[in-house]
């Protein structure tokens, strides 16, 4: 168990936010239970969501209010039955389902915990390094990378550290490098937008489309784990990086 | 109108909207490649054209004639029917209509009145299609009513009810009419049912024989189950089977036992679920069963098409019954007695060493599902699933959608109850890049693979041989596409819109062939300018 769900379950113990209403199968649950609960989202919902909830190629649960959830029902009815186009639902038991519930909960509880930087600052340097050259906030910059307009809902501070600290380690579903090698020769290298059994369209490093033939191409090569955005690590003293990530955390839907 | 068999098939197109597809037609379906008349095409299951005037000669020429867009949400799974002018297909939530096959145009539809709160236990709202017997199109239902409407018009004859959907029994199947009967299977797999098969009185739609997957107290094979676990064992048979006239016998898979990744409170191999049954059409009596994969625990039903093929094997003419199973295996078996012929392996496994000589697989350790999830190949999805193979008498080979695709499986508890989820566990996909699929071809004899035609994902598309040298086929990206039968090149293709999961067709309007397939809610249907 990790530290900070011992101090979840010792609140718990205390009743600290348990005090809702009694027929809340949430309320209901036991320490076991929570454990349990714990168990099975390690293992069937952290690849998506984080191992602590911080948020990956999903939203990051570390929030008091979840927008798909905001009573223990609605957050019953996500896990069960997923959400169209975004999350699997699951084939788990009812007192299964409720002790993941619990256990999402009690992330929620967690908090993202204090983020050191400056986020106006942060927003300066976000400007001054030319992230909006390949990301969108609000519908302004470029559509190379992913949009940020609410990063801050769906990732953690940890991991938007890393995704610009170790840019490829953190890459979204779907999002892959290809370089593609035409018959006279020429490499085009891009994020690939979309992919069919005979086609690829990618978008290169200018922001240019290619729509690509497969059959007319010498090479395709899917470059895993690699990513037009460079690191950060070196490029950014470490306050500099602090406030960047308090600007990225910001962007949420109602701020 | 018995004398339509004989008629030329731009007559009967001529005259369209008289269906009289009697059993002698449904019979004899290999010799009349101008309709599609049976969920598979022809009783064997081949799903094989003879049609070749489409060929790898001219096939980058084809072109689409008319697409015809469906009522309701969902993606199309359906296998359509072409007899004398009209295509019958079945659209969501319980519509059939009748297509004028020359333009696409609906000439009626049937809506049937589906009740609120149906419920769909383990599989998507979908149906896969209809059978036609004289003048009668039949269907079944996702709350478990077998329906026969007047061919011609629409008009509803009667309607029977199969099962209690409150349970979880369902029907997405197409059902599968023989001489005076209609075959239906059931859904349900994943709510505790005891799965069964059963056949009709075409004309009344009283129930002539109905037999249990799982045998009962006192049957033999019941003590393969602990305690009464047999009562839930689920066993659904959720696609159409085939059916040998010659030897009279309904060859039909059986799916998961319930619960599907918890075995514990089913000790021993679970007859009949993952198994091939060999049923005798007039008594519904079973001549034998194999069952694939014992004890199952990862959900890898053997709801897929049962490919009866006379071949020599060893020196021997045999009549075969040839099985791409879900569990990543090729089996051949005989199919008079049940004989197990071979079983190679014909995509990524991780859970098996191999077939042993008796055709019962030998495990490898520590494949079960856990709680916090085991890495197993295939995925849950199988190494292929309800989407047709096809066989080609010409090429020899056999033509297998397949997913080559890993999930975490993951084990857990499982309580009965009455028209609720029945698993007990589930899994975590390793899907986007990490997965693939492929359409690959398979020598039918020895299950060798001879070459293999790549796809972004797995695939959830049939596919169709052809007497024109060409596979068609499609991707969950949209793609419907002709291969060289023969060495699997691409020769044509064209962009849907939308994810292909039904089965391809082929048939004549006015003497010139056309085939067919959906794309999302669509068909489309192509054919030489």
């Amino acid at each position: 168990m990790t530290a900070p769900l011992l101090l979840i379950v010792s609140l718990l113990s205390c009743g600290a936010w348990r005090g809702i209403a009694q027929d809340d199968p949430v309320a209901r649950l036991s320490d076991d239970d929570l454990g349990h609960g714990e168990r099975i989202y390690k293992a069937q919902c952290a690849l998506c969501h984080g191992i602590d909830g911080a948020g990956g190629t999903g939203p990051s649960l570390q929030r008091p209010v979840l927008p798909r959830a905001r009573d223990n029902m609605a957050l019953y009815e996500v896990i069960r039955d997923g959400v169209k186009g975004r999350m699997p639902g699951s084939w788990l038991s009812e007192s299964e389902t409720w002790q993941v519930a619990g256990y999402v909960r009690s992330l929620g509880q967690v908090g993202a915990g204090d983020i050191p930087g400056d986020s106006s600052e942060g927003q300066r340097i976000y400007e001054a390094k030319g992230c909006a050259d390949c990301h969108i906030i609000s519908g302004e910059g470029g559509s190379l990378g992913p949009d940020l307009t609410t990063i801050g809902d769906r990732r953690g501070p940890l991991y938007l550290r890393e995704s610009l600290i170790e840019p490829g380690a953190t890459l979204p579903d779907g999002l892959l490098l290809i370089a593609a090698v035409t018959e006279e020769g020429e490499e085009i290298r891009g994020l690939r937008i979309n992919e069919d059994v005979f086609s690829i369209q990618l978008r290169d490093a200018a922001n240019r489309f290619h729509s690509l033939r497969k059959t007319t191409l010498r090479e395709l090569r899917r470059e895993f784990g690699k990513t037009l955005m460079p690191s950060y690590q070196e490029s950014l003293p470490p306050q500099e990086l602090d406030d960047l990530i308090a600007y990225l955390a910001s962007l949420r839907r109602n701020r | 109108m018995k004398s339509a068999a004989i008629l030329p098939a731009a007559l009967i197109c001529a005259q369209f909207a008289i269906a009289q597809v009697s059993y002698e037609r449904l019979r004899n379906a290999d010799q009349e490649p101008g309709s599609w008349l049976t969920y598979s095409g022809a009783y064997h299951g081949q799903r094989f054209s003879k049609l070749d005037q489409i060929s790898t000669g001219n096939v980058a020429d084809i072109r689409p004639v008319w697409v015809y867009q469906v009522e309701g949400s969902g993606e199309i799974e359906t296998t359509p029917l072409v007899a004398d002018g009209v295509m019958y297909v079945t659209e969501l939530e319980a519509r059939v209509t009748a297509l004028d096959v020359r333009t696409g145009r609906p000439l009626w539809t049937y809506q049937h009145a589906m009740p609120e709160g149906v419920l769909n236990i383990g599989f998507g709202r979908t149906n896969r299609g209809g059978a036609l017997l004289d003048e009668t199109f039949y269907f079944g239902t996702l709350d478990a009513h077998l329906v026969a409407l007047d061919a011609k018009s629409g008009a509803l004859r009667w309607k029977t009810k199969v099962a209690e959907n409150k349970l979880g029994y369902s029907i997405t199947a197409a059902p599968l009419a023989i001489d005076g009967k209609i075959i239906v299977g059931i859904s349900g797999g994943e709510a505790g049912i005891r799965g069964f098969l059963d056949a009709y009185d075409a004309e009344t739609g009283e129930r002539a024989w109905r037999s249990h997957t799982i045998p009962g107290p006192g049957e033999p094979g019941n003590d393969t189950w602990g305690g009464d676990s047999w009562k839930t064992g689920a066993g659904a048979t959720w696609l159409t089977g085939s059916y040998d006239p010659e030897l009279d016998l309904l060859y039909w898979g059986t799916g998961n036992p319930g619960p599907d990744w918890n075995g514990d409170s089913r000790p021993g191999d679970n007859l009949y679920t993952c198994s091939l049954l060999a049923i005798e059409a007039p008594t519904g009596k079973l001549r034998w069963h194999f069952q694939f994969t014992p004890h199952d625990v990862h959900d890898w039903d053997s709801n897929q098409i049962p490919v009866l093929i006379d071949m020599p094997l060893a020196g021997q003419q045999r009549k075969v019954v040839a099985f791409a199973n879900r569990n990543a295996f090729y089996y051949l078996l005989d199919r008079e007695t049940g004989e197990f012929l071979l079983g190679t392996e014909y995509s990524t496994q991780t859970w098996a060493r191999g077939i042993g000589k008796t055709g019962r697989p030998i495990l490898l350790p520590d494949k079960e599902p856990t709680v916090d999830g085991n890495l197993v190949y295939p995925s849950l999805q199988g190494a292929t699933n309800w989407m047709s193979p096809s066989y080609s008498p010409v090429t020899k080979l056999l033509y297998v959608p397949v997913r080559e695709m890993g999930s975490y499986y993951f084990k857990g508890e499982a309580k009965y109850e009455p028209g609720k989820v029945f698993v007990g566990g589930g899994e975590r996909r390793l899907d986007g890049d990490k997965a693939w699929g492929s359409v690959r071809a398979l020598r039918a004899d020895s299950g060798e693979r001879v070459w293999d035609f790549r796809t972004p994902s797995p695939l959830w598309t049939g596919v169709m041989a052809t007497a024109g040298g060409l596979v068609f086929g499609g991707s969950n990206e949209g793609n419907f596409y002709a291969l060289d039968a023969s060495t699997g090149e691409p020769l044509w293709d064209f962009q849907t819109g939308g994810i292909i999961r039904s089965n391809p067709i082929s048939f004549l309007v006015d003497g010139k062939q056309y085939v067919a397939t959906s794309g999302g809610r669509a068909y489309y249907v192509f054919a030489l300018p």
